[in-house]
């Protein structure tokens, strides 16, 4: 069974979400999974790494690094000769995953939707061109190192890991995250919410967002997105932004009001469970990916929805 | 201060996508090209880190085809001062790590203080080559900076987390990738224009090792199954919600 480290990180003391998907992803391959978490709170949030079989805690300086991080990684990837390694699609994710694939002198692969067994190596599948083809590839390298796409794999069932170590980080840190500013709220973000509720220049003012706010507020677990338009008139932070030159996101359900379906936009979102568009122009493009569409005036439209999502969910 | 400015020509956003027959590869025939979304915010990023300390210089880098070409020139005329193009015909279909590793050769050689790339380039999606650039030669690599303080040393960048902002600081030379945000890349003036004609412009053969990714298949995705109007105004929300509950089974 080849062995697959997978980078988990995690927040109050539990593994995050997108990065038990990524065990799962492995798991889904047949690999036997070591969990490496680094930072705070590593050793607590280990037994919560539900589908390794083993976990190991980078220890080391206080200041978070990523190069440091990724150089003790690559490490603990060689010492347990595991022929993948892989971290969730999150910012951390990507930033540390290359880093890790240069140390190991392979080449890795962003964004992965599937991850299936090639003998002992390994073949993903992934988009490019933002989705437009989708790429089935191995590699010579002899480490599959990649990024799973969040909310395309199932977190794994299954019991904490069986076995815990430590790594001491040897590299010296060259960049380092000296203040962190958290988000003043609880918001999800857009990549990580399995319901995204997004909205278009059609909402005409940055104040009508307020609306979406409260349509995401009923589902309890959305985030609110916005179009490239909305974004590059100041209404909303880029942070939201869906699309080619935004976030690419995979929600269960998708919700887009008030936005026409540039290809830019499509790229972002297409490949969501459903999609719903609310679009006073029945002739508009998002239409032609929407799963169901309703025609009409988002502003007449949305608060009433808000009332029946609450509803729904009594 | 020695500032590199990579970028990446990349199939324009209005781009169709075809696979080619062996279905190993994307169809380049006919393709328009335009320099990547996050390389513009590099290019910027650049001119006005030179700007801002008054002094250096700009190279333009980028692993591409031979013959100058429109884009690479644009760079320049928003204010590049050099170009250097690592000539490789397989320019296109090159992995995250032949094309680090061409590139970390030439900074080697030619030298920087900082580095400045694109996030991600929007063809391949990688997001790698920048922080596989800084592993390869030992520098600092901040990913996705949204601000930047630069001076001839050291430097201070905010990125956006899931979580939050972070700051994060470095000393030179760093590789920054650069995130929407960071700056407004400028248009190209008609001086501007005319005085890139007269930059350098170098063509060198890149020193390129073969691809580790081998290519099963390249596909389309699988058309979504039809969808429908559920109906008009107000009166088609118990439509939705019932459908969202039953068929979609996503409430």
């Amino acid at each position: 069974m080849s062995k697959v480290i997978v980078y988990c990180e995690h927040s109050g003391g539990q593994v995050r979400r997108a990065s038990l998907e990524a065990i799962g992803a492995a798991k889904g391959a047949g690999a036997d999974v070591v969990a490496v978490l680094a930072g705070e709170g590593a050793s607590a949030a280990a037994a919560t790494a539900v589908g390794a079989s083993k976990a190991v805690c980078l220890t080391g300086p206080a200041e978070f690094s990523s190069d440091a991080v990724a150089s003790a990684a690559a490490d603990v990837c060689k010492a347990e000769g595991a022929k993948g390694f892989l971290a969730a699609a999150t910012y951390r994710g990507k930033d540390i995953a290359p880093r890790v694939a240069a140390h190991l002198d392979v080449t890795p692969f962003a964004d992965c939707i599937e991850l299936t067994a090639d003998g002992d190596s390994f073949h993903v599948k992934r988009p490019w061109l933002a989705g437009k083809a989708l790429a089935t590839l191995g590699t010579s390298g002899d480490v599959m190192v990649a990024t799973t796409r969040l909310n395309v794999f199932s977190a794994p069932e299954g019991g904490a890991p069986g076995e815990t170590a430590e790594h001491a980080i040897s590299a010296d840190a060259k960049a380092k995250v000296t203040g962190i500013e958290a988000k003043g709220d609880s918001k999800l973000d857009v990549k990580e919410a399995p319901v995204v509720v997004s909205g278009g220049r059609g909402l005409q003012e940055a104040e009508h967002f307020g609306m979406l706010e409260d349509l995401a507020g009923a589902f309890g677990n959305a985030a609110v997105g916005a179009s490239r338009a909305v974004v590059d008139l100041g209404w909303r932070p880029h942070g939201e932004q869906v699309g080619q030159t935004g976030k690419t996101v995979s929600p269960q359900l998708y919700i887009a009001v008030a936005i026409s379906g540039a290809i830019q936009h499509l790229a972002g979102m297409r490949t969501s469970g459903t999609i719903v568009a609310i679009n006073k122009d029945a002739d508009a493009p998002i239409f032609k990916v929407a799963d169901y569409g309703i025609v009409g005036d988002a502003f007449e439209i949305v608060p009433k929805l808000t009332e029946a999502i609450k509803a729904a969910k009594g | 201060m020695n500032i590199v400015a990579c970028v990446k020509r990349v199939p324009t956003t209005e781009a169709v996508a075809k696979p080619t027959a062996d279905a190993k590869g994307l169809d380049s025939a006919g393709l328009q090209y335009m320099i990547s979304f996050y390389d513009e915010i590099a290019v910027e990023e650049a001119v006005k880190t030179k700007e801002a300390l008054g002094a250096g210089e700009v190279t333009v880098l980028t692993l591409g085809t031979k013959g100058g070409t429109k884009e690479i020139r644009e760079c320049l005329a928003k204010g590049g001062d050099k170009a250097v193009v690592l000539v490789d015909e397989e320019w296109q279909d090159r992995d995250a790590r032949a094309t680090a590793k061409a590139l970390t050769a030439q900074i080697q050689s030619m030298g920087a203080d900082v580095v400045f790339m694109g996030r991600v380039a929007t063809d391949r999606d990688n997001a790698a080559v920048g922080p596989m650039v800084a592993t390869y030669l030992g520098w600092p690599c901040v990913t996705d900076v949204i601000s930047l303080e630069i001076s001839g040393t050291s430097g201070t960048a905010k990125v956006e987390t899931e979580d939050g902002v972070e700051t994060v600081t470095f000393s030179c030379p760093a590789v920054i990738t650069c995130q929407k945000g960071l700056n407004e890349p400028r248009y190209a003036g008609l001086k501007g224009i005319m005085a890139a004609k007269k930059k350098p412009y170098e063509e060198v053969d890149a020193t390129v090792e073969a691809n580790q990714a081998v290519s099963v298949e390249v596909a389309l995705p699988a058309a979504r199954k039809e969808g429908r109007i559920v109906g008009e105004g107000v009166d088609a929300i118990p439509a939705l919600i019932e459908a969202l509950q039953n068929e979609a089974q996503v409430l």
